[in-house]
């Protein structure tokens, strides 16, 4: 153990918000050279850890310690310069500039008075090719595909010398193939001798690419082990502090009649870009149809034009044989669609209304919530009586706000809203984003329960673990196009991996 | 810029231009009317110009600025105020007075820039109402004073307002001097001439404004400073990620933006006329703010929306001069009421965006928490 | 979970919000005045005489509390206007032109209907008549922009200004024009006298403070029903806490942007109106500036709550009903109060966190980081 090179160490680290404890008494070492995963679920307190290394936040008590001596670090230009680089989950880049820009903002190379574009653009373009990252030094962002936003990333740390990168939640948005594009790279910076802090809570990926896991829960650290020596099952015990059922108990079951019929949708977004392109499939009453993707491939888009957030620009929609395409939200609503949205603080609830009142968002309109455009108290404290209690939402009253109860409450009250109502059609867009183990859970069990009950469910998630555990079928969605649908027995993680990277554009029914 | 945008302001200009033009020529040959519509353009477009860009740096950071108003008048109250005091307290000569007063109202830009910065950045007050709060006390502030000092109770001028040192002075460019050789003899040749050195016979606020939106836009677009506020106006988190002073920034830019708003206000009360009205600056500080949007936001596109604006105000004060020649047929233009309000339906009319779509920086507005 | 019920009776209710709501703007009034006072004192006057002036001036006897209402009923009609704009996540800074458009149209009514139907009204027809169509016409001057803004996206808080020298200019004309006063000794811009079927009564003999002050006050509790109780009321505020979770909701957030600056536009015609057929019996050019302003400083001061609107009103009424008192006292000019107003916002402003209007700010509570699983 005296021989290893320890480049980074964080002693007693603790760190208090409003309400929370994000980290308590926090240790944690990397070695030279070295992947450390650093694995816990949403909410465990590993991000406010590496803000904290980064100097975006000061800790409350601890020392950062940098190649054995401790660091006073006040703002990421310490952090930076003591050679430590950070790749956001959420892109720190800057979609109107272009890439050398991006790369260059906070330590730009000026030549008399203007900016030295050119200068940056050569080092850029060594940088790339020296690493295997291939990035065009003059290509505006926001136009560039994830992945490639994500090497750019990459690029601004090595820029600045970087020799301790921390990677949090990278493959949040990569499809598994681009995962693996990207363990090769961080192997590649591993040999040259950079050091990488590799956050997550993905437990495949800690196995296969971490030299030691780092488990962390509830703002401590659990337990440092070595891959060789845990398993997926241990390490989930460790994230949650319980035994986690790794798999969804689900049965067979059989699907009726068809639900939704969706022909030949196209739709555009807000730049006026088709994103969506002549897409067509069916859900019946009874079975599960996972879309499974990465974001950005227009799952958004799609599930806006079913929900009557947007207007398709062509192709139509049908719910039980009526034709809804293009119709406003609050007839779809009434015609049988219980919608769980993508972003559930934008569209789901209006925060600074109370559990109750968000508890009838929806249904507000008619009796009993309201008489002759008057509302009706009594009828919506009951009704939230009632769902709170169904759903089991954790909250201290119906008359709290919303906005004070966790990600995971806050799911269950549009869940209990969604799915209390007698729906035909579930459409449920990335329903357990960002929460909990247990919430998961819960989430999931619902959607099955509703399977179960003849409801058809269309589930969009860009997590193709629950696609697979929950669906009956599978359909892909790469660039605004499903590119294959499937029977979940009949397909493998992998197959649907490179359909999701794009590879292979046949469709199987 | 995109050319539908470019075409729109053309066609506007060209038609008001073609108005006047119509009515006037039986009174002066056209050349005459164009080069002095064109100079009025230039001179009226000024507090616009200088409105705009203030608006543009303070939004490319991210902060709104609806206060550009409240910050003009009272850097034209308190600029015109300061070349009174030095002028007839301390005695100073008429050309530093007016100098002096100059340097007031950018400076009195500034502070009121900084009380909006204050609330907006640190306070983190919604930016609309911080610059309704500018507005408000801008009219309650200078409207007092104004009575107070000079009629109030024990004032120094004992109840009358004192005469102004003057106004800047029209800067003279040697155009006429360097091409009448080539004229020769020629009478028409020397009078079109001079016409047209009319046009850059501007004074020194105008002129000032001019250069500023060329340095305005090197500066955003050119150096590092540019970079780092449009960084902080488009994605603040990003920027404070790479160790950028967020607030710092955006102080800076809102103070920056304040003192453009004084240099304004000191045309209306130093460059134009040597006096004080309250509420002079009669809705100018918004109509920067509709430059600005038309302009996407970039210095030079601003300073061609303002220029459609001020040649709008160039035809109101024209017709006066032709008033008597107007036909019959066309008399509401005579009708200042009529020709008064075209800034302001033009301004909604651009603002529907049927024009072209315009994109604010994206962090624009909301204000920044770490 | 604990208690199921709401917070009890409303009486309590009223008084809790009351006290939470009224220490910060208390205490920016508080401030103003102090910093008022040294100004005061700086320019060379008496703080003490001029604030002892000031109340005197309002609320010192019986004339001096009825003109104070007087000064008050169009400012809590144009603070309610603002507020329910703000409600709705609109910033309505047009109150000014919409009140100048609604008392025209009323002055219209008043004077010129009977000369058009060549017989007198009856005043239970007549002034209902002229006060709905002053009304409607400053709703109609805000719709206008609601529609702008649903429609096409432009910012309200500009067009609502252009509207607003739109509508001055649009009366200067017509006050110096075809609506001009004939009678041969008038020489300044206003409209004749309106009959007298379209008037409000006074409500003591002597005194100036009429019927539409108590209007004045029913029309906020109407408003305060109107937000709170019904689905209307549900839907204003949701578009303007979270448009998008509005949508999703199944509201028609265009038509309830439109909707809500035409009833703001209403509020503001009204006090407009209102002012014509109780108070002045004409539409006078200038006598509205300024109203505008205030009525935004009453609506952030009031915190968009009808009843806050009710006091805040009341306040600013009161000093400037003051002001002619003080400056009698101590010369200080009126103008004085302008800037003790602009003062108490700006403090105001500068401690109150204010959630109001942007969308960008109802994301919300902060929320608290999911620990292990449930709450």
């Amino acid at each position: 153990m005296a021989e290893t090179n320890i480049v980074l160490e964080v002693k007693g680290i603790t760190k208090q918000f409003p309400g929370v404890l994000a980290n308590d008494n926090v240790n944690f070492d990397l070695r030279k050279g070295e992947i450390h995963a650093l694995l816990g679920e949403n909410g465990a307190g590993k991000s406010t850890l590496m803000n904290l290394i980064y100097g975006l936040h000061r800790p409350d008590k601890g020392d950062v310690i940098v190649n054995g001596k401790i660091a006073a670090i006040e703002s990421p230009n310490d952090t930076i310069a003591l050679g430590i680089g950070m790749v956001h989950q959420h892109f720190m880049l800057i979609p109107v500039f272009t890439v050398a820009e991006n790369v260059m903002l906070g330590d730009e190379t000026v030549k008399r008075g203007s900016l030295d574009r050119a200068a940056v653009a050569a080092k850029i373009v060594e940088i790339s090719k020296q690493y295997g990252l291939d990035v065009d030094p003059n290509a505006m962002v926001g136009t560039l595909p994830v992945g490639l936003q994500q090497r750019v990333e990459i690029v601004k740390t090595l820029y600045r010398n970087a020799e301790i990168v921390i990677l949090d939640e990278p493959t949040a948005v990569l499809t598994p193939q681009e995962a693996e594009d990207l363990f090769r790279i961080m192997r590649d910076l591993t040999a040259r001798g950079v050091s990488i802090i590799f956050i997550t809570h993905k437990l495949k990926e800690v196995l296969a690419v971490a030299d030691r896991i780092t488990v962390m829960r509830a703002g401590r650290v659990i337990n440092t082990v070595l891959p060789s020596e845990t398993d997926s099952a241990q390490l989930a015990n460790m994230m949650v502090g319980r035994q986690v059922i790794l798999t969804v108990d689900k049965k067979d079951h059989e699907a009726t009649e068809e639900v939704l019929r969706v022909e030949g949708i196209t739709v555009r977004d807000q730049r006026d870009l088709e994103t969506v392109h002549n897409v067509s499939f069916s859900v019946r009453g009874g079975e599960v149809l996972g879309i499974a993707g990465v974001q950005g491939n227009g799952q958004t888009e799609l599930s806006e034009a079913l929900t009557g957030l947007r207007t398709p620009t062509g192709g139509k929609v049908t719910i039980d044989g009526r034709d809804l395409t293009g119709k406003p939200p609050r007839v779809i609503t009434e015609a049988g669609l219980a919608h769980i949205p993508e972003d559930r603080q934008r569209h789901g609830l209006v925060l600074s209304y109370t559990v109750a009142d968000n508890m009838a968002l929806c249904d507000y309109y008619h009796p009993p919530f309201s008489q002759h455009g008057v509302l009706q108290p009594k009828a919506l404290d009951e009704n939230a009586r009632k769902l709170i209690k169904a759903f089991d939402v954790r909250t201290p009253s119906a008359f709290v706000n919303a906005g004070k109860l966790s990600g995971g409450n806050q799911q269950k009250v549009i869940v209990a809203r969604e799915l209390s109502r007698p729906v035909k059609l579930v459409i449920a867009n990335q329903p357990t984003r960002g929460l909990d183990v247990g919430s998961i859970e819960y989430i999931h069990s619902e959607i099955i329960k509703m399977r179960d009950r003849g409801v058809a469910v269309l589930l969009i998630s860009a997590e193709l673990d629950e696609i697979m555990a929950l669906s009956d079928r599978i359909a892909v969605m790469y660039r605004g196009q499903i590119v294959a649908i499937v029977e979940t027995k009949k397909t493998t993680r992998e197959q649907l991996g490179l359909w999701m990277a794009g590879a292979h554009v046949e469709t199987a029914q | 810029m995109d050319w539908k945008r470019f075409g729109f302001i053309a066609l506007i200009i060209i038609i008001l231009f073609s108005v006047v033009v119509m009515v006037g020529q039986v009174k002066q040959p056209p050349l005459l009317i164009i080069t002095s519509m064109l100079a009025t353009t230039i001179a009226v477009a000024t507090p616009l110009v200088l409105g705009a860009l203030s608006g543009v740096f303070c939004e490319r950071a991210g902060v709104v600025n609806i206060g550009i108003e409240g910050m003009m008048l009272t850097a034209a109250f308190f600029g015109w105020l300061g070349a009174i005091y030095m002028f007839h307290i301390f005695g100073l000569g008429n050309g530093i007075s007016i100098a002096l007063g100059v340097l007031f109202a950018i400076l009195t830009g500034g502070l009121m820039a900084l009380l909006l910065a204050v609330l907006s950045i640190t306070f983190k007050v919604d930016q609309i109402i911080g610059g309704t709060v500018i507005n408000i006390l801008a009219v309650g502030l200078t409207g007092f004073l104004n009575r107070q000092l000079f009629f109030g109770k024990g004032s120094v001028f004992g109840g009358s307002v004192p005469s102004s040192p003057g106004v800047l002075p029209t800067i003279h460019i040697p155009i006429t001097e360097l091409f009448a050789p080539i004229c020769g003899a020629s009478d028409t040749c020397l009078i079109n001439v001079q016409a047209i050195n009319r046009v850059f016979d501007q004074k020194p606020i105008a002129m000032g404004a001019i250069l500023l939106v060329f340095i305005s836009h090197y500066i955003l677009f050119n150096t590092r400073w540019g970079l780092r506020t449009r960084a902080v106006g488009e994605h603040p988190k990003a920027a404070d990620t790479v160790g950028i002073n967020v607030s710092k920034m955006r102080y800076a830019n809102v103070i920056i933006g304040g003192m453009f708003a004084g240099l304004a206000g000191a045309y209306f009360t130093i460059e134009s006329v040597p006096s004080f009205e309250p509420l002079l600056t009669n809705g100018r500080g918004f109509i920067s703010l509709a430059a600005m949007i038309f302009g996407n936001w970039t210095p030079i596109g601003a300073w061609a929306a303002a220029l459609v604006f001020g040649a709008s105000q160039a035809l109101l004060i024209n017709m006066q001069i032709f008033r008597d020649v107007i036909p019959p047929a066309w008399s509401f233009l005579q009708e200042s009421y009529i020709v008064g309000l075209t800034p302001y339906i033009l301004t909604m009319f651009i603002l529907t965006g049927i024009i072209g779509k315009t994109t604010p920086p994206a962090a624009d507005g909301v204000p920044y928490e770490k | 979970m604990q208690s199921e019920k709401r917070p009890s009776s409303l009486t309590k209710q009223i008084l809790q919000s009351i006290l939470d709501a009224s220490l910060i703007p208390f205490l920016a009034i508080l401030t103003a005045v102090v910093v008022g006072g040294i100004i005061i004192r700086f320019v060379g006057g008496d703080p003490i005489r001029a604030y002892i002036g000031l109340i005197q001036g309002s609320l010192g006897s019986k004339k001096a509390l009825s003109e104070t209402a007087v000064w008050a009923t169009p400012y809590i009609f144009a603070g309610l206007a603002v507020a329910l704009a703000f409600k709705g996540g609109l910033f309505n800074i047009g109150a000014e032109g919409q009140l100048a458009v609604g008392a025209v149209f009323s002055a219209l009514i008043g004077y010129a209907l009977p000369e058009w139907l060549g017989y007198d009204l009856p005043t239970f027809i007549h002034l209902p008549l002229a006060i709905i169509v002053g009304m409607l016409m400053g709703g109609v001057w805000a719709g206008i922009v609601g529609w702008l803004k649903a429609y096409t996206g432009g910012h309200e808080v500009i067009n609502t200004i252009m509207m607003n020298y739109i509508a001055l200019n649009t009366t200067s004309f017509l006050l110096n024009g075809i609506m001009k006063d004939r009678s041969p000794t008038n020489v300044i811009a206003r409209t004749p006298l309106i009959a007298e079927s379209a008037r409000i009564e006074p409500i003591f003999e002597g005194l100036r403070v009429h019927w539409g002050f108590v209007l004045a006050l029913l029309v906020a509790f109407l408003i305060w029903w109107l937000l709170n109780k019904t689905t209307l009321g549900f839907e204003i505020r949701t578009v303007g806490l979270n448009p998008d979770a509005a949508q999703y909701a199944g509201i028609n957030v265009k038509r309830t942007i439109i909707l809500t600056m035409f009833l703001s536009g209403m509020l503001a015609g009204l006090a407009g109106a209102i002012e014509v057929t109780g108070l002045n019996y004409r539409h006078e050019l200038g006598f509205s500036i300024g109203y505008g302003y205030d009525a935004i400083a009453i609506a952030l001061l009031g915190k968009s709550h009808p009843l806050g609107i009710v006091l805040s009103a009341f306040l600013f009424a009161a000093m400037r009903n003051g002001a002619t008192r003080m400056q009698f006292l101590t010369q200080m000019p009126v103008d004085l109060i302008s800037m003790i107003q602009a003062l108490i916002l700006l403090f105001f402003a500068a401690d109150a966190i204010v959630r109001y209007i942007y969308r960008i700010k109802s994301k919300g509570e902060r929320v608290v980081l999911t620990r292990g699983w449930g709450g």
